[in-house]
């Protein structure tokens, strides 16, 4: 097992919901792996925005990001899905097409990195499962869960393409949902469950009608399964739940719970230490 | 054609592999509730016709959930080239202030999300530093990102923000 990863943050979680950092910084230390920071990591680029807006910045800021990691000697594990996507993408491109790779150094050049493309990019729900493990997670857990029945939404960029993530069935999934049930907790089947939370593309906030379209009909066949609770693996799918119920869908009221989160919830941890209050839907635990 | 090579060439080799199924459309959540259809987009590239896709809002309503992409029998890559067709658009001169809006703070600070005094406040109160240990907070690391979007022209393209 690599016991040691450069953990990457991104923009959402630490800026928006610092429970989900600090509870992969108490998780992870409680299952003896060293979790170190990427110093001076910036945004991914998000995937979204920045490769909609120009492919070649897209690529340089996330060549830097690789290779600061490189630099330090790390793997990096990321909490979020549009991260994951991102980082995991140049990291292909730059593998395959090696005049980028050029390019992208010569740009490096100028603040004083290189990226050779050695820098894995790994996501910490895949970490846990392939890693980690059942045995030792189950281990871990003091406060079983068995009364909580949740909505797993995977997000989109966890597992696709699956054709260069190789994670799990990108139309029936498992990964997540037994990640989950580790910890004590139900995972609900429901409808549609790998539709995505509708906030990804920039759609967000260049169409924020739509996306908050997308997510309804998440909540509504959420609901209609009976989640007390939605489980996710990504703080931007984990806001535009969380804001969405808050904002425009109301009458909902399902407190969003990122997959960190729960898993400091079943380790013990304070619940004050896992930064609920940042949430816009009320999470009674 | 000049346009169906220009994305081609840009990275969107798998366009002419496209033989018009429309499972893309079929697969897609977000034309089940708007005007966007994805056989159609890659069918008016594959034809070239370059001021019907660049000028099309339904061009920025994919949220790039590669359902298409999983289900097309014919391995076209969908979403990459939705992308970089947006590159275009965006050359062009279509970008949304929301969209601009983002690109300033990646600017100011390397985040997408501004940042206040209430959420260090927080972070504090969690145990966590202040301050993230990214760009936030962190000046040489800011000014070297943004040496870097001067240097491919970012800084130009979100409008000298």
């Amino acid at each position: 097992m690599e016991a040691k990863y450069g953990f990457f943050l991104g923009c959402v979680a630490p800026l928006r919901y610092p429970g989900i950092e600090k509870a992969t910084r108490t998780v992870f230390k409680e299952l003896g792996v060293e979790l170190v920071d990427l110093e001076g990591a910036a945004c991914c680029p998000a995937p979204g925005v920045v490769r909609s807006f120009d492919e070649a910045t897209w690529l340089a800021l996330g060549a830097r990001n690789l290779a600061i990691a490189e630099k330090q000697g790390v793997q990096i594990m990321t909490i979020c899905n549009g991260c994951y996507g991102s980082l995991f993408d140049v990291a292909h491109m730059l593998h395959e097409h090696p005049e980028k790779l050029k390019a992208v150094n010569e740009i490096l050049k100028e603040v004083g990195l290189h990226y050779s493309g050695n820098t894995q990019v790994r996501h910490f729900a895949e970490v846990l499962y392939n890693e980690i493990g059942i045995e030792k997670i189950k281990s871990k857990v003091k406060n079983p869960l068995p009364a909580m029945n949740v909505a797993a939404h995977y997000g989109c960029h966890f597992l696709r393409p699956s054709k260069l993530k190789h994670l799990d069935d990108p139309e029936r999934p498992h990964i997540l949902d037994e990640l989950i049930e580790w910890t004590g907790a139900k995972s609900l089947n429901y409808k549609d469950k790998q539709m995505c939370c509708g906030s990804g593309g920039g759609v967000r906030s260049r169409n924020s009608a739509l996306a908050s379209e997308f997510t309804a009909e998440k909540l509504k066949n959420m609901k209609a399964a009976g989640a007390q609770y939605i489980i996710d693996v990504c703080p931007f799918c984990h806001l535009q739940f969380d804001r969405t119920q808050h904002d425009t869908v109301k009458g909902y009221d399902i407190p969003v719970i990122h997959l960190a989160q729960l898993y400091g919830l079943a380790f013990g941890m304070p619940k004050n230490e896992l930064g609920l209050e940042a949430h816009a839907v009320k999470v009674n635990l | 054609m000049a346009f169906a090579e220009a994305v081609k060439k840009a990275g969107g080799d798998t366009l002419d592999l496209c033989y018009q199924c429309g499972t893309c459309t079929a697969s897609c959540p977000s034309g089940r509730r708007t005007s966007f259809r994805t056989r159609q987009i890659i069918r008016k590239a594959q034809l070239g016709l370059k001021d019907e896709v660049l000028k099309s809002e339904e061009l920025w309503m994919c949220t790039t959930c590669y359902s298409c992409v999983e289900r097309c029998p014919r391995e076209v890559e969908i979403v990459d080239i939705i992308l970089l067709m947006r590159n275009m658009s965006v050359q062009a001169g279509n970008m949304a202030e929301a969209h601009k809006k983002i690109g300033a703070n990646l600017l100011k600070i390397g985040a997408t999300v501004p940042f206040g005094e209430d959420m260090k406040k927080l972070r504090s109160n969690m145990g966590l530093p202040a301050n993230p240990p990214t760009t936030v907070g962190n000046q040489k690391a800011q000014d070297d990102l943004v040496k870097i979007m001067k240097k491919t022209g970012f800084d130009k393209l979100m409008g000298g923000n």
